[in-house]
C-alpha cells in the first residue's frame, strides 16, 4: 500500500447485553474516497459509525477489533482519548437535521462548537469562520443566519448547519449517518452534491450511511452492504450496481423501482423480515431468506474475492450462482 | 421593551374561567421585595425601638410622639415598621435557599442523569431518604443540632430541599440526553461539562422554574414556621413568623400584632404559588 488509509476497520464486533449485533466487520476508506455503508434497519450500519466516533452508549460494547485512523491506532473505548479526535479529525452529522440542533443556541454557535471546544480559535475569530463556513454551504446572507435559532431555519437549511459545523474542524474523516433520509427530493440532491463538493476541495474522505440506493449510485465510489451485523459485499460503486455477488445484494437492487420496467407488475420484495438480534441463523445469516440457501450455508461464508482484482468481494457460498436470480 | 409591554398586558388579560389575572400576583410580589430592599427608606421607624408606655396599642393610635398606623407590639415597637423589615427576612431566607438548594439539586441530579452507574445509585437514594422524612421534621432536627440563626436557617433549608430539584433534574436529564442535539455535541467534541451546562441545563431550565416558584412559597412558609417555634432568626430581628408566634399569646387582647405579619405571609406565598401555577400551565406546551 502506498498510503495510509483513512480510515482501517478490522474485525469490528459490537455487543448489545449478550448479543452481538455487529460481528467481525473489515472495511477500509481511502483517502478522498466516498465509501457507503448500505443495509436495512438493524443491520448495525449506525452502530458501526457511532463506534468509529467512540460514542457508543449505555448497555451497547465494542467487543472486539481494531480501527486505525491515518495509521495511527483508535482507542475507542476510552472517551478521553476519542474526545479529543472528534470535532478534530472526527465529525459526524446525522439525520433528523432539526432536532440535532440546540433549540437554544444560535446556529453560528453550533457551527462554531467544534473550533471552540478544542480551543482551535477565539470567539471572534470561530464565529467569522462558521459566517464563512455557512456561506461555502450555500446558506444565503450567513451574517444574519447565523444569529437565528435552528426554529427560523427550514429542514434543509439545518442539514446545512450541520454539515457547516461537521466541517469547519476540517476533519479527516466524515461520517454522514444518514444524511438526506429527512429531506426532500431537491434538497437531498444539494446536500449530496454539496459533500461531494467539500470531498474534493477538503480531501476529506466520507463515510455515508444509507439504505437509499439513489443516493449510494449517485455519492459513492465504493460500497459495503451490511446484512445481519456483518458485511455480506464490498465493490466499487459501477461494480456493484452491474454485477452483485452476493443474492442479499441482488435482490436489494430489485427491490428499486424502475422507470423503464413493465408497467402494473407488483413491487419486488425481499420476503421475510430481518430477524431478531436474539434469532440469528448460524452459518450465513441471510439463509433463512435466501432463495439459494443449501445445507452448506450452515457454515459462514467467508468474505472472498469474486472477478478479476481484489477489490470485489462478497460472502457467499453461492456467488456465482446470484446472476440468475430475481 | 415592546415585547415587556406585550407580556405585561397579556398577564392582565382577562382568565378563561373568570380567575384573577396573574398579573395581580406579580404586582404584590414585585411590591413586597421593593418594600423589602427599601425598608429603611419606608418603614416610619425603627423596628426594634421599644416604648414601654406604648405597648399593645391598637392600629392607628398615638402614644408619646409615636403614631401607629398598624398598632404596636408587647414591647412597643410599631407593627407596621416592623412587618416591612420582616418582608426583608421572609424573601432573603427564600431567595436564598431557593438558590443554594437549586444549584446542589440540579448540578447533582443532571450528573446522575448523565452519567448514570453507581452515582445515580448514591444520589438517588439519597433523594429517596430525604423525601421519605417530613421536610419540616427533618429542617427542625437539623437546626436543633446547627442551632439557629440567619445563615444556618438558609443552609438548613437548602439541604432538606435540594432532591425536589435534584430529582426533576434527573428525569429531564434522563430524557434530553438522548435528543440528538446532544449527540451532535459530543460529536463535535464537546467534554461532558460543556454538554451537561451549555447543551443539556439550558433545555431543562423550564420544568426547573417551576419547581423553583413552588419551593419558594414553601421557603418562605419554613422559614416563618421555624421562626414561630424560636428555630429561626432570633429576637428582636423582625420576622413574620416570629411577630406570629409572640402574636398567639396576645390574640384574644391584641389581634393585630398576629394578624398582620400572617396576612402578608398568606398574600406572598399565594402570590408565589399561583404564579408558579400559571408558569407552568404557560411552559407546559400540552396545557397552552
Amino acid at each position: 500500500m502506498a498510503e495510509a488509509k483513512t480510515l482501517d476497520i478490522r474485525n469490528l464486533s459490537i455487543g448489545v447485553g449478550e448479543h452481538s449485533v455487529v460481528d467481525g466487520v473489515d472495511f477500509s476508506i481511502g483517502q478522498r474516497e466516498i465509501v457507503a455503508l448500505v443495509g436495512e434497519s438493524g443491520s448495525g450500519k449506525s452502530l458501526t459509525a457511532l463506534s468509529i466516533m467512540g460514542l457508543l452508549s449505555g448497555s451497547v460494547r465494542q467487543t472486539d477489533g481494531t480501527a486505525t485512523l491515518e495509521g495511527e491506532q483508535l482507542d475507542l473505548g476510552n472517551d478521553t482519548a476519542m474526545q479529543k479526535l472528534r470535532g478534530t479529525s472526527l465529525s459526524m452529522i446525522f439525520q433528523e437535521p432539526v432536532a440535532s440542533l440546540n433549540p437554544l443556541l444560535s446556529v453560528g454557535a453550533q457551527v462554531a462548537e467544534s473550533l471552540i471546544v478544542h480551543g482551535r480559535a477565539t470567539k471572534a475569530d470561530a464565529w467569522d469562520r462558521a459566517v464563512g463556513m455557512l456561506r461555502d454551504v450555500g446558506i444565503p446572507a450567513p451574517e444574519q443566519r447565523a444569529r437565528q435559532l435552528p426554529s427560523e431555519l427550514s429542514g434543509g437549511m439545518c442539514q446545512r448547519v450541520m454539515i457547516a459545523s461537521a466541517l469547519i474542524a476540517e476533519p479527516r474523516l466524515l461520517i454522514a449517518d444518514e444524511p438526506t433520509t429527512a429531506l426532500d427530493v431537491t434538497i437531498q440532491a444539494q446536500i449530496l452534491h454539496l459533500m461531494r463538493r467539500l470531498r474534493d476541495e477538503t480531501d476529506t474522505s466520507v463515510l455515508i450511511i444509507t439504505h437509499d440506493m439513489g443516493v449510494v449510485a449517485s455519492v459513492a465510489d465504493r460500497v459495503c452492504v451490511m446484512y445481519g451485523g456483518r458485511i455480506v459485499e464490498q465493490a466499487e460503486v459501477h461494480e456493484l450496481f452491474a454485477a452483485p455477488r452476493h443474492p442479499y445484494t441482488k435482490l436489494l437492487l430489485a427491490t428499486i423501482p424502475r422507470m423503464d420496467g413493465a408497467r402494473k407488475t407488483e413491487l419486488f420484495s425481499i420476503s421475510g423480515m430481518v430477524p431478531d438480534v436474539s434469532a440469528w441463523p448460524e452459518g450465513c445469516r441471510f439463509r433463512t431468506r435466501c432463495p439459494l440457501a443449501t445445507d452448506h450455508c450452515a457454515s459462514r461464508p467467508p468474505l472472498e474475492p469474486v472477478g478479476e482484482g481484489n477489490d470485489h468481494v462478497t460472502a457467499c457460498w453461492h456467488s456465482d450462482k446470484v446472476e440468475g436470480l430475481a | 421593551m415592546i415585547a415587556l409591554t406585550a407580556t405585561w398586558r397579556r398577564m392582565f388579560r382577562p382568565q378563561a374561567g373568570g380567575g384573577v389575572p396573574v398579573g395581580v400576583f406579580v404586582t404584590i410580589l414585585a411590591m413586597m421585595v421593593i418594600v423589602a430592599i427599601l425598608a429603611p427608606l419606608i418603614a416610619p421607624y425603627d423596628p426594634n425601638t421599644q416604648n414601654l408606655l406604648g405597648r399593645l396599642k391598637p392600629p392607628g393610635t398615638e402614644a408619646r410622639g409615636t403614631y401607629y398606623l398598624l398598632g404596636s407590639d408587647e414591647l412597643g415597637r410599631d407593627l407596621l415598621s416592623r412587618v416591612i423589615y420582616g418582608a426583608r427576612v421572609s424573601l432573603s431566607v427564600a431567595v436564598l435557599s431557593v438558590i443554594l438548594s437549586g444549584a446542589v439539586g440540579i448540578t447533582l441530579g443532571m450528573l446522575a442523569g448523565y452519567r448514570g452507574g453507581w452515582v445515580e445509585v448514591v444520589v438517588m437514594r439519597l433523594v429517596d431518604i430525604f423525601l421519605s422524612i417530613p421536610a419540616i421534621l427533618l429542617a427542625i432536627i437539623m437546626v436543633a443540632v446547627l442551632g439557629p440563626g440567619f445563615v444556618n436557617v438558609v443552609l438548613v433549608l437548602a439541604l432538606t430541599r435540594w432532591p425536589r430539584y435534584a430529582r426533576v433534574a434527573y428525569g429531564q436529564t434522563l430524557a434530553v440526553s438522548n435528543q440528538p442535539y446532544v449527540r451532535l455535541a459530543k460529536a463535535m467534541g464537546a467534554g461532558p461539562f460543556r454538554v451537561l451546562f451549555l447543551h443539556i441545563l439550558p433545555n431543562i431550565l423550564a420544568p426547573l422554574a417551576v419547581v423553583a416558584t413552588l419551593e419558594f412559597g414553601l421557603m418562605v412558609l419554613f422559614e416563618a414556621g421555624l421562626s414561630f417555634l424560636g428555630l429561626g432568626v432570633q429576637p428582636p430581628t423582625a420576622s413574620w413568623g416570629a411577630m406570629l408566634s409572640v402574636g398567639r399569646n396576645y390574640v384574644s387582647t391584641a389581634w393585630w400584632i398576629a394578624t398582620f405579619p400572617g396576612l402578608c405571609l398568606f398574600l406572598l406565598v399565594l402570590s408565589v404559588n399561583l404564579i408558579g401555577d400559571r408558569l407552568s400551565a404557560y411552559l407546559n406546551p400540552k396545557s397552552r
